[in-house]
């Protein structure tokens, strides 16, 4: 027994020494570079398939950029901002990585971003986070994000219900940053429109009993407006149907997903017709989004059917930073001084429309609105409706119109009467 | 003093001489004590104090010291703020439970709920990114009324919890941390909901800027020395001592007159000081606090952390959290990145599978084979202090 205890000893000892040391061993021309994402708790699925979309976009480029070896290191945070700002910390500091990529979630990449200001030789590449005051808010002269945010993915949605008829809504959401914005983004042209909120309300993430909820909506409402992910838009949804409800449903971003297109209760029938937006969709009828989707299916032989918003996301970042890369010819001298220049100019086609920035370093892109319809084998599926094109932070309004009604809170829009 | 040795100390002596240890010992605190005064009456008294004081001191104390003060000189800025100052400030935290736990014999889960109020009370008397609620008091003004909130917290912690044993004591300071957290999370009048506040950094001093990695360094490594020592002083105290004999047998001491309730309690406040100077730290460190800073998850760490290092002895819970800290950030690089948390539990599980006192058995136990094996095994037992 204690011989075995001290082969046991030996074996750990060796093996730390081991790791340690081939931490070390990096052949000349390699780049380090950083990849945050949340791999333990509750988004961790969601997070491992955004590492999925950032190792896509390397390999097509056959794990090279700018003539050097680009080596990934992984960083993990478990979606408290606390620990993405450690895990970044690690990776910037103790694996000296020239280049972040992460984190998945918004209040993450606020904390990511306050950080990135006391790092000012390192370029920080936004993964999947889309809180706007990021870049709204002090924004980091190093930190990018080539992705649109959710007030961005809600763009339009709110014009496409008021066609649809809905004038008064009820708005059901998750009491965070991300709901906020998807809110805002939605209720920004609604309101103005003459479209009214008549009620909100704010449940904490993870809530498993909506009926509290499900008995404050008015009767006299047109539509509810749904802003949950996974797990609690299922919850609401059986609930709701229990308690008799019938009114239609128009969902966030992360609403309508998978799971919810799966659902098989009696409402079943009656999803099909529910509007959502976002940054792009499943059933995009173009070529380079059908590409994206045959090389994540080859790639990853345990990925999902299709990837998802997160793999699109972390891909669109990384395949910036690399392109980056290669402009420059992976000079990246003078404090990455010319690296940050060519991402600035970044312009290519990505899987789900153009990828381009604004000058707070933030995606301009085109948003999807898409509504649930019943495919020939009777399965449901996002079909895309409508394409509202180079949505900005602004959500289309003049700057300082934004600006006079500030970033999206508990109440901010509000237009109950 | 470690339980064992207590429990001998108490039934080696007779009846009598037990009430005497006890009640002599409020006079053993510094100036004229019995057993010390033929030692001391051929010196001036001021003398006798500052050579007994020194004759604490070991060469490792000075090993110690120095491998401190010489720590951030070699290591990286890494090193020293993520890995050392964290440590610290999670070890302060989880000192607070070894008192509570190892001599008082309370576990209780709520004591980073203490240390989380005092970081939203520095939130929100200080200045954050949310200056709706932020009062923008100075540092040091925000720093006093902090502290002394929540020892008051966690002295109302205590006085609901003192009276219950064992797993009912674990249940309750469990749902007061959990309804905190709760709360944290659905209050935005004063908390701030979901987001908490951010952009709260250390104080600048004079010329020095404690959010500097090496400055940071020094300032929670100073406080731990600091807690360190009087958590050492305060288990020999007359209150220490009393502490030990509640944890041991309270019905006895309650017999011999001491107020049971009233040792844990204080017991509870003292432990609240520790816990609140390390939240005030943590949240210096992360520049930000959220209900995510203080979930069940945090609350388990501590102790993990305090089990972890071992509970014999304060040192137990710095030397568990360094192992903590060090295991969060590099685990990711000894395995495949899904499954470094299996390397995390695997690690906490074979200490406590093989040493239940944690690190510090371990290291008991190495010492006691290597030491003679002919040595008195009472010899052997004492250095256990």
């Amino acid at each position: 027994m204690h011989l075995s205890k001290r082969t046991l000893a030996r074996t750990v000892i060796s093996a730390a020494i081991l790791a340690a040391t081939t931490g070390f061993a990096f052949a000349e021309g390699t780049l380090k570079v950083g990849l945050l994402s949340i791999l333990e708790g509750p988004f961790a699925v969601p997070g491992q398939d955004g590492i999925r979309g950032a190792e896509l976009a390397l390999k097509q480029k056959g794990g090279t950029a700018g003539g050097m070896k680009i080596q990934l290191i992984s960083g993990s945070s478990d979606g408290n901002p606390d620990k993405a700002v450690a895990a970044t910390r690690k990776l910037v500091e103790q694996d000296k990585v020239q280049i972040m990529i992460g984190p998945l979630s918004g209040d993450e990449g606020i904390a990511v971003k306050n950080y990135a200001k006391t790092q000012a030789g390192i370029t920080f590449i936004n993964g999947s986070s889309g809180a706007q005051a990021a870049t709204l808010n002090d924004p980091s002269s190093n930190f990018f994000r080539f992705n649109t945010e959710g007030a961005q993915w809600m763009v339009g949605l709110g014009d496409h219900a008021l066609s649809k008829g809905y004038k008064k809504m009820f708005l059901i959401a998750e009491d965070y940053g991300f709901p906020y914005s998807q809110v805002q983004g939605f209720m920004a042209s609604y309101c103005a429109k003459g479209g009214k909120v008549l009620d909100k309300a704010w449940v904490p993430l993870g809530t498993k009993d909506y009926a509290s909820v499900i008995a404050k909506i008015p009767k006299d409402v047109d539509a509810l407006l749904v802003v949950l992910g996974g797990s609690d838009a299922v919850n609401f949804l059986t609930q709701y149907e229990q308690a008799g409800g019938t009114k239609p449903m128009v969902g966030g971003s992360i609403t309508v997903d998978q799971t919810v297109l799966n659902y098989k209760g009696k409402r079943r029938e009656s999803l099909v017709g529910t509007a959502s937006a976002g940054p792009m969709a499943d059933s995009l009828d173009t070529a380079e989004w059908k590409k994206f989707v045959a090389d994540y299916k080859a790639n990853f032989k345990d990925g999902f059917p299709s990837p998802s918003l997160f793999a699109y996301l972390y891909y669109i970042n990384t395949k910036a930073a690399l392109d980056g890369l290669d402009a420059v010819k992976g000079d990246l001298s003078g404090g990455q001084k010319k690296y940050r220049e060519a991402l600035q100019k970044t312009k290519f086609v990505g899987p789900a429309g153009e990828v381009v920035i604004d000058a707070n370093r933030n995606g301009v892109g085109p948003t999807y609105i898409t509504e649930v319809t019943k495919a020939a084998d009777g399965s449901l599926f996002n079909k895309v409706v409508k394409t509202v094109p180079n949505v900005t932070q602004t959500l289309g309004l003049p700057e300082a119109e934004f600006k006079k009604m500030g970033l999206g809170t508990r109440d901010i829009p509000d237009c109950r009467k | 003093m470690s339980a064992a040795q207590w429990r001998r100390a108490m039934n080696t002596q007779s009846p009598g001489a037990r009430v005497s240890v006890v009640t002599q010992a409020p006079a053993r605190a510094p100036s004229t004590t019995a057993s010390y005064d033929s030692a001391a009456s051929y010196s001036p008294e001021s003398t006798s104090r500052w050579s007994r004081a020194w004759s604490h001191v070991r060469w490792r104390h000075v090993l110690v010291i120095l491998a401190l003060l010489l720590y951030p000189v070699v290591a990286s800025p890494f090193f020293t703020y993520q890995i050392a100052a964290q440590s610290m400030a999670l070890g302060l935290i989880a000192l607070s439970l070894t008192f509570l736990g190892g001599y008082g014999g309370m576990v209780s889960l709520s004591q980073m709920t203490v240390a989380g109020v005092s970081g939203y009370l520095i939130a929100i008397f200080g200045t954050s990114s949310m200056g709706a609620i932020s009062l923008g008091w100075p540092w040091w003004l925000a720093v006093v009324f902090s502290v002394l909130i929540s020892m008051v917290f966690a002295t109302l912690v205590g006085w609901l919890s003192v009276r219950t044993e064992g797993i009912h004591t674990i249940m309750i300071t469990l749902a007061i941390g959990v309804a905190f957290f709760y709360l944290t999370q659905q209050n935005y009048a004063l908390f701030n909901g979901f987001q908490g506040f951010s952009k709260i950094s250390a104080p600048i001093v004079g010329e020095v800027d404690f959010t500097d990695p090496v400055a940071f360094y020094f300032l929670s490594v100073g406080c731990a020395l600091v807690a360190y020592w009087t958590v050492k002083y305060l288990v020999r105290a007359p209150f220490g001592m009393a502490l030990q004999g509640i944890r041991d047998n309270p019905r006895r001491m309650n017999s011999l007159g001491f107020n049971v309730t009233a040792h844990r309690l204080a017991a509870h406040a003292f432990a609240g000081l520790l816990a609140s100077v390390g939240g005030i730290l943590l949240i210096w460190y992360n520049n930000r606090i959220s209900p995510g800073s203080i979930n069940t998850g945090a609350l388990i760490n501590i102790l993990v952390i305090a089990v972890l290092g071992g509970m014999k002895h304060p040192i137990g819970a710095f030397i568990g959290a360094l192992a903590f800290v060090l295991l969060q950030n590099f685990a990711i690089d000894l395995v495949d990145r899904q499954r470094f948390n299996l390397v995390i539990g695997g690690v906490f599980l074979l200490i406590v599978f093989f040493s239940p006192d944690g690190l510090l058995g371990l290291w008991q136990k190495l010492r006691t084979r290597w030491s003679s094996a002919s040595a008195d095994p009472r010899v052997r037992e004492s250095r256990r202090v």
